[in-house]
């Protein structure tokens, strides 16, 4: 390609082009190369992790043989793992229900050392299923509530000076700590909000009696679900009100004046001519909203999740308001039982490098749809 | 509740119904009907300054009407006065004087404002169908008002997108969205919702001037067509357009109406400099 007499040529000098602040260059690329340095940093910080997690939690979820799905992972509760040595020699692993079967049934065996692991054997199930529960009622909670709220601030509310405070009050609410909400959950949900009983409780503040001998007494819910879900809510609401004001400005002014115009009420044209076109944005917001509360643990330690429960919601509960009123297991404070246990072992991290890959699985499988439901309403609803 | 066929008798709907509502002057004297009376209004949309000044004129029915004027002089003000659009922004209103469209006051406390958008429709200059199909646009303004059967909305729907000229256009596909036509054809489609509604006035805000050449001369044939069934008020920066398909102009200038007479007058032979002027393009 390259033509040596030209070659020659620009040599000579005749390069109007020729590099002249060498220093500036070099500093440019030192510029480039130290920004690309911090980037591939984190990236391999990231892969790190993720791969540290899959690598040491796969062995527990996946299995070599037949269903390869290790279902006793999802499908038992957390027990405590126990672990001994006979006088034989020999030593064993066993979760702890299978320990008394073990004693009962080899009585004449003399164990001559033995370890409890915490929360280290069984399954998740339990954990699983409160996670979900939580989710699903902060979810609906805060989606009607910050749904209703986005809606009075966008299309009723006047704009003026009183409504953007209220508006920053709200969002302010987002800088707030976790732990901050739990207490006030503890407060307020689990301790101080009324309730109708016909025997209240000790710890109730004022008991007023309705007559027929029940009363609205402020006892709160106590620990359980419900208090929980409720608090989670109220942790995310600034984020799904945000998001849901941000899907009803997407839409266009055109849309409700065509609406008024043709004789709808401001509800029906809310109702008719906005909402089924922010409904979308909205949920996909609120998806990413879930991931969030899902892996939250501060403001369910005080007010739902236990660290252990035998019982699940429904074998424990006969009614449904019973059933609200369980307090659950949840993954994250499981994750967090579990990696408090002091000392840790080798049988501690399967439990917990289990928990932390299907919990890392989970949320990223809802932050991809999330994407996907996006990216896909985006491209379907354009105006 | 009002149905989609009988609204023959209803000129009285807008009526308060209270004893001292006011009730309708016949003009026996004019040949023409008058449907919107405008009486010294002025208005605004911050207390104290005035947008619109002491303007007073007549609409007749069966009329095209133009408004023209340089940019912010208040046409399009006006014009949403008439179906009290502008109730939607805060602190505007008619600082002075009274509108009285059929004989009624129209910003009378009695008056129901959904009431009164059914019989003056509006078209924008941004076409603006739903992100529904065809036939769900057209039918929206009928499914609000309660009309569910399928009969009468087909009929509805038909009529009324064989009166906006669009009927040969879409027949075959009235399921797929409105935002698949073309610019010129949302905006037919967005008149024809709003005559589905049977509306008596139809006020138009700019309807062309997002559109290409032939989509507007097809609008404007609709709109000399349209002035059959309904009276017409169109705002538009196009002179042509105006000496094109309206009857009557009205010339506004920062807020005032400085004249208002036949289309042909106006642009031939008009009383005021300042329209001259305006017209033979020195200004504007
Ligand atoms: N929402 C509003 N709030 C405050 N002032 C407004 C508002 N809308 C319009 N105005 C002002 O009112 C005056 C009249 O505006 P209008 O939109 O009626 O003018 P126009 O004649 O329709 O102009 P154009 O030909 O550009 O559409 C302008 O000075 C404008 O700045
Ligand atoms: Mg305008």
């Amino acid at each position: 390609m390259h033509d040596i007499a030209k070659d020659q040529l620009v040599k000579k000098g005749q390069n109007p082009f020729a590099s002249k602040a060498v220093k500036l260059k070099r500093r440019d690329r030192a510029i480039s190369f130290g920004l690309g340095a911090a980037t591939y940093f984190i990236l391999a910080c990231t892969l790190y992790i993720f791969a540290d997690i899959a690598f040491k939690g796969i062995p527990v979820v996946l299995k070599s043989e037949a269903p390869f799905v290790n279902f006793e992972f999802f499908t038992k509760s957390p027990e405590t793992l126990m672990t001994f040595e006979t006088e034989g020699g020999e030593t064993y692993k066993m979760n702890f229900s299978e320990y008394s079967q073990f004693k009962r049934d080899h009585p004449d065996v003399n164990i001559v050392e033995e370890h409890s692991h915490a929360y280290s054997g069984g399954g998740i199930f339990g954990p699983l299923v409160g996670t979900a529960l939580l989710t699903i009622i902060c979810i609906t909670v805060a989606l009607s509530v910050g749904l209703a709220t986005a809606i009075f601030l966008n299309e009723y509310a006047t704009k003026g000076r009183f409504m953007d405070s209220i508006r920053l009050a709200i969002m302010n609410l987002a800088g707030v700590p976790s732990i901050v909400f739990g207490l006030f959950g503890l407060m307020f949900f689990c301790l101080f909000i009324p309730v109708v009983t016909s025997e209240p409780l000790e710890r109730s503040f004022l008991a007023i009696p309705l007559g027929g001998g029940s009363y609205f007494s402020f006892e709160g819910w106590g620990t359980c679900m419900l208090a929980g879900g409720f608090t989670l809510a109220v942790m995310i609401l600034p984020v799904v009100i945000a998001a849901c004001e941000e899907s009803l400005k997407a839409i266009p002014m055109g849309f409700r004046e065509a609406s008024l115009a043709l004789g709808a009420t401001k509800w029906q044209t809310i109702s008719k001519a906005v909402l089924p076109y922010a409904f979308p944005g909205m949920l996909t917001a609120s998806i990413l909203g879930i991931t969030r509360v899902a892996g939250e643990t501060a403001p369910i330690m005080f007010t739902a999740a236990l660290a252990h429960k035998d019982e699940l919601p429904w074998q424990a509960a006969n009614s449904i308001g019973g059933f609200f009123s369980q307090s659950v297991q949840a993954l994250p404070y499981h994750i967090y039982t579990v990696a408090a246990r002091i000392p840790q072992s080798e049988y501690t991290k399967p439990m917990q490098y289990g928990s932390v890959f299907v919990f890392m699985v989970l949320v990223m499988t809802f932050a991809a749809l999330s994407i996907f439901l996006r990216i896909r309403y985006r491209k379907k609803l354009k105006w | 509740m009002k149905t989609y066929m009988s609204d023959q008798e209803d000129q009285m709907t807008l009526e308060p119904q209270g004893e001292d509502a006011p009730t309708q002057e016949q003009s026996a004297v004019d040949a023409m009907e008058t449907v919107i009376e405008v009486d010294n209004v002025s208005f605004a949309y911050i207390p104290g300054t005035d947008v619109l000044k002491d303007i007073s004129m007549n609409i007749n029915k069966g009329e095209v009407t133009a408004f023209i004027g340089p940019s912010g002089c208040g046409k399009s003000t006006l014009l949403r006065c008439l179906n009290r659009m502008n109730d939607l922004i805060p602190r505007a209103g008619l600082t002075q004087g009274e509108i009285r469209i059929l004989g009624t006051d129209i910003y009378h406390p009695e008056v129901d404002v959904i009431e009164l958008r059914k019989h003056v429709g509006m078209v924008f200059q941004k076409y603006n169908p739903f992100p529904k199909s065809i036939y769900e646009n057209v039918a929206y303004g009928l499914r609000i008002q309660g009309v569910n059967r399928k009969s009468v909305l087909d009929e509805a729907v038909e009529s009324s997108l064989k009166l906006a000229g669009l009927w040969d256009e879409v027949k075959d596909r009235l399921d797929s969205s409105g935002l698949g036509l073309s610019g010129g054809q949302q905006q037919r489609l967005c008149i024809a919702r709003t005559i589905a509604v049977q509306p008596k006035i139809i006020l138009m805000d700019e309807p062309c001037s997002a559109l290409d050449p032939i989509s507007t001369t097809i609008i404007e044939e609709l709109i000399t067509q349209l002035k059959q069934e309904f009276t017409i008020v169109i705002v538009t920066h196009n002179m042509q357009q105006a000496t094109r398909v309206s009857d009557r102009t009205a010339y506004f200038y920062l807020g005032e109406l400085i004249e208002m007479d036949e289309t042909t007058k106006i642009f031939s032979n008009p009383s005021q400099q300042k329209t001259e002027e305006y017209i033979s393009g020195r200004f504007g």
